[in-house]
């Protein structure tokens, strides 16, 4: 916490594009990376977790070593020639959820180090303070004269070294916000450990009573522990946000002279002919040239139902390639695309968040003039009683020292990170050090549909068939991976027909001889019905009978509860969504939602957002699409889930790691109850500053109350932040 | 209080010991994975005889 008001470099940029285009070229360039597979594994919790899945991956032929990171959820397989998509399906069959992450985006970088840095500062000062300590307690309990002295000289050769190796990062931060002409929190503990140090070192020089040098160091200490807390809470939180651009690697295959060249993205140029296989996505805008399929849009526009693609149709970077094959020729890449053009209305959005300071920052803002202010103020008034300025030195460093932020260092850090470690058990990864605090003031939550609330995968919701039609659905469904096709086989019950000449028709459907005669299922227009009523739906014909088959969305597990829980915690819940009215009335009435809106374009989602916080509503958007990052960005909370789309999932303060939708509502429980535990924790350590300030001020302190007030206040802030977990 | 002379460094000596040996353990990438630690010892597998 105590780094918030210097710290900016480490925050998400103001335009998440830019942050993002760098590090996606990158692993595009980067390849395959050695041997090493690293999957990510959101519902591994517990022992037998580990070994179920070190088992199963060392069982996998070509495979060296499996090592499960419980911490981090990943595992890292030491493998020569075994890719992720061979060893995901190992992961899937018994029971685990697997996401390949790059390994070049996640190796040990410098914030690793920093890490390592810090607990070796922490374990250095942690030494020095208790053998300080053990000669302290003599000094306390009478030690005199020559042994005082004794001691007090060996405290200062154990302190100085410490306080010049472990208080680098307080140093070296109150110079950045003293460059900058800025008072951090870091400049009063800076010069509390200076003044105190020096001043003990003159006392000690001069056989004086008091030195301070077990303050200092302890000091030292309680503050790395919070500063190490603080950047554990932001390492998980960047290496989440290097993990969501690792499961995304953005390259496209380049036709150049009849041969397929994979390059990055960022190569593309307009002109280019690129090759687009099913299942992939669309990696820029261009127009189709050959080749026939549909395309699933709802990540861009919320609607659920796949559009057909033949040459001549336009197609927007980000939509993804149902059935066939296509060839694109690019008319714009990079920075001219609709992505781009999007995210320019989320760089215009994000600004707006950037200005919301935190609770720390204000309490930091307000409290290092205030120290300054005392502590000068004592040395004034006691040079000006007592004509002694080592008198008033002595005073002024024993008011640095009582008041020094201790508590204020551990009181958001320990609460921020027990709070997020219980999210993240949840299954709920946060961005931002401020979401919390953000997410704590919500009183207005706003759903995106497709995708977030729904799985975007459809599921049979009625079909007018016998047994007969479902058999020979069910066979044509069987040969097709398209998501209709798979939601028939898994959602109507029967046995299968025996059909022959089984063929897959891009962009079409599927057709088959069934008893001699030509069936088809797929596309009204193809099979030959006359498609007059709305929504999802295939159709299959066998002779001259034709009938439709309707989908519906399948609600994401949880959603039902999510949205319960948060209007029962009087919360005002709303969905915006892209798609048609019909398919959003339908979920809006299964989850018992009023409030509705169909057919919302991406600016009038963040209009509405906008809209509701110009009411003074402090809005929590949900959403997973293109469609959704402008309000993403511009609502004062945001989460999406990790199926969303990398914009999206930048432009949000917190990703929903699993596929349930339920910690949605445990995060703004949760939130509440840190926000109140931070406030709890700024009362206990003013508390305690205004018990011990007196003596210090009185010149009665004495290294021993300011000893006992900075573990007292230190030991209860930290377990009051625990009692969240 | 002669005896200090011996007992001073004795103190020292062994808080450096431990010092000496988190700076082992922190080089040993130990504090790596906590969690998962914590819990492999509760799993049996190994238990006759050690990983290969």
């Amino acid at each position: 916490m105590t780094d918030v008001s210097t710290d900016f470099e480490s925050r998400l940029g103001a335009c998440p594009a830019c942050d993002v285009a760098p590090l996606a070229g990158r692993l595009a360039r980067s390849g395959p990376v050695r041997g090493d597979v690293i999957l990510s594994l959101p519902t591994a919790h517990c022992a037998a977790c580990i070994t179920d899945v070190e088992r199963a991956l060392s069982a996998v032929p070509g495979v060296r070593a499996a090592r499960v990171n419980l911490s981090l959820r990943r595992v890292v397989v030491d493998a020569e020639g075994v890719t992720a998509d061979d060893l995901i399906p190992v992961l899937d069959r018994i029971g685990y959820e697997a996401h390949e992450l790059d390994p070049g985006a996640l190796t040990a970088t410098a914030a690793d180090r920093q890490g390592r840095d810090l607990l070796m500062r922490i374990g250095v000062a942690g030494f020095a303070s208790m053998n300080i300590m053990i000669l302290s307690v003599a000094v306390w309990s009478g030690a005199d004269a020559a042994t005082r002295d004794l001691f007090h000289m060996i405290s200062g050769a154990i302190a100085l070294p410490t306080v010049a190796f472990a208080g680098q990062p307080f140093f070296a931060s109150a110079w950045r916000a003293l460059r900058a002409g800025r008072l951090g929190m870091d400049v009063p503990i800076s010069l509390a450990l200076i003044l105190a140090s020096a001043i003990s070192v003159f006392e000690t020089w001069n056989s004086g009573p008091h030195a301070y040098f077990d303050g200092v160091v302890m000091l030292c200490f309680f503050l790395l522990v919070g500063r190490y807390l603080d950047y554990r809470t932001r390492a998980v939180a960047r290496s989440a946000a290097e993990e969501l651009t690792a499961l995304e690697v953005p390259r496209a295959i380049l036709l150049r002279d009849v041969a397929e060249e994979t390059v990055p993205v960022a190569d593309l140029r307009p002109g280019d002919l690129i090759l687009v296989r099913p299942g992939g996505r669309v990696p820029a805008d261009g127009v189709v040239t050959a080749g026939a399929s549909e395309i699933d849009r709802s990540l861009l526009t919320g609607e659920s139902v796949p559009v057909a693609a033949r040459p001549g149709a336009a197609l927007s970077a980000g939509e993804v390639n149902l059935t066939g094959p296509l060839t694109l020729q690019v008319t714009a890449a990079g920075r001219d695309s609709s992505l781009s053009r999007l995210t320019a209305l989320v760089a215009a959005a994000e600004s707006a968040r950037g200005r919301y300071t935190s609770i720390a920052d204000r309490a930091s803002r307000s409290y290092a003039p205030a120290v300054h202010l005392l502590a000068l103020a004592s040395f004034l008034g006691w040079l000006w009683l007592t004509r002694d300025v080592r008198v008033a030195v002595n005073v002024a460093a024993a008011v640095l020292i009582i008041t020094c932020p201790c508590a204020l260092g551990l009181a958001v850090p320990a609460v921020i990170t027990a709070a997020s470690g219980r999210l993240f058990r949840e299954g709920l990864l946060i961005k931002d050090g401020t979401a919390l605090e953000r997410l704590a003031e919500v009183d207005t939550v706003v759903f995106d549909k497709t995708g977030t609330l729904t799985m975007g995968t459809p599921q049979v919701a009625g079909a007018d068939l016998d047994a007969e039609g479902r058999a020979v659905a069910l066979a044509l469904a069987g040969g097709s991976a398209h998501p209709l096709s798979r939601a028939i086989v898994a959602g109507i019950e029967g046995q299968a027909a025996e059909v022959e000449d089984l063929r897959e028709v891009p962009g079409y459907g599927v057709e088959a001889r069934w008893q001699g005669n030509p069936v088809r299922l797929g596309r009204a227009d193809w099979v030959g019905a006359d498609d007059e009523a709305p929504g999802a739906a295939t159709w299959l014909r066998i002779g001259s009978r034709v009938h439709r088959i309707d989908f519906t969305d399948s609600l994401r597990p949880g959603a039902d509860k999510a949205v319960a829980r948060l209007r029962h915690a009087g919360l005002r819940v709303m969905i915006l969504s892209g798609d048609g009215a019909g398919a959003v009335r339908d979920i809006a009435a299964r989850l018992g939602v009023e409030e509705w809106r169909a057919g919302v374009t991406p600016q009038e989602k963040a209009a509405t957002v906008a809209e509701l916080s110009a009411q003074g509503r402090h809005v929590l958007m949900v959403g997973d699409g293109l469609n959704d990052t402008a309000a993403l960005a511009s609502a004062h909370a945001s989460i999406s889930p990790a199926s969303a789309l990398d914009a999206a999932r930048v432009a949000s303060d917190m990703v929903l790691v699993g596929r349930d939708l339920g910690p949605v509502a445990d995060a703004v429980g949760v939130a509440r109850a840190s926000i109140r535990r931070i406030r709890e924790n700024f009362a206990l350590s003013i508390l305690y500053n205004v018990v011990a300030v007196p003596f210090a001020l009185a010149g009665l302190a004495t290294p021993l109350i300011a000893a006992l007030a900075m573990s007292l206040s230190s030991v209860s802030v930290t377990l009051n932040a625990l009692r969240l977990r | 209080m002669e005896v200090l002379v011996y007992l001073i460094p004795v103190s020292l000596g062994l808080g450096g010991l431990g010092l000496g040996a988190f700076v082992w353990a922190l080089r040993n990438r130990q504090y790596e994975d906590p969690k998962g630690d914590a819990q492999r010892i509760l799993s049996d597998e190994w238990d006759d005889r050690p990983k290969p």
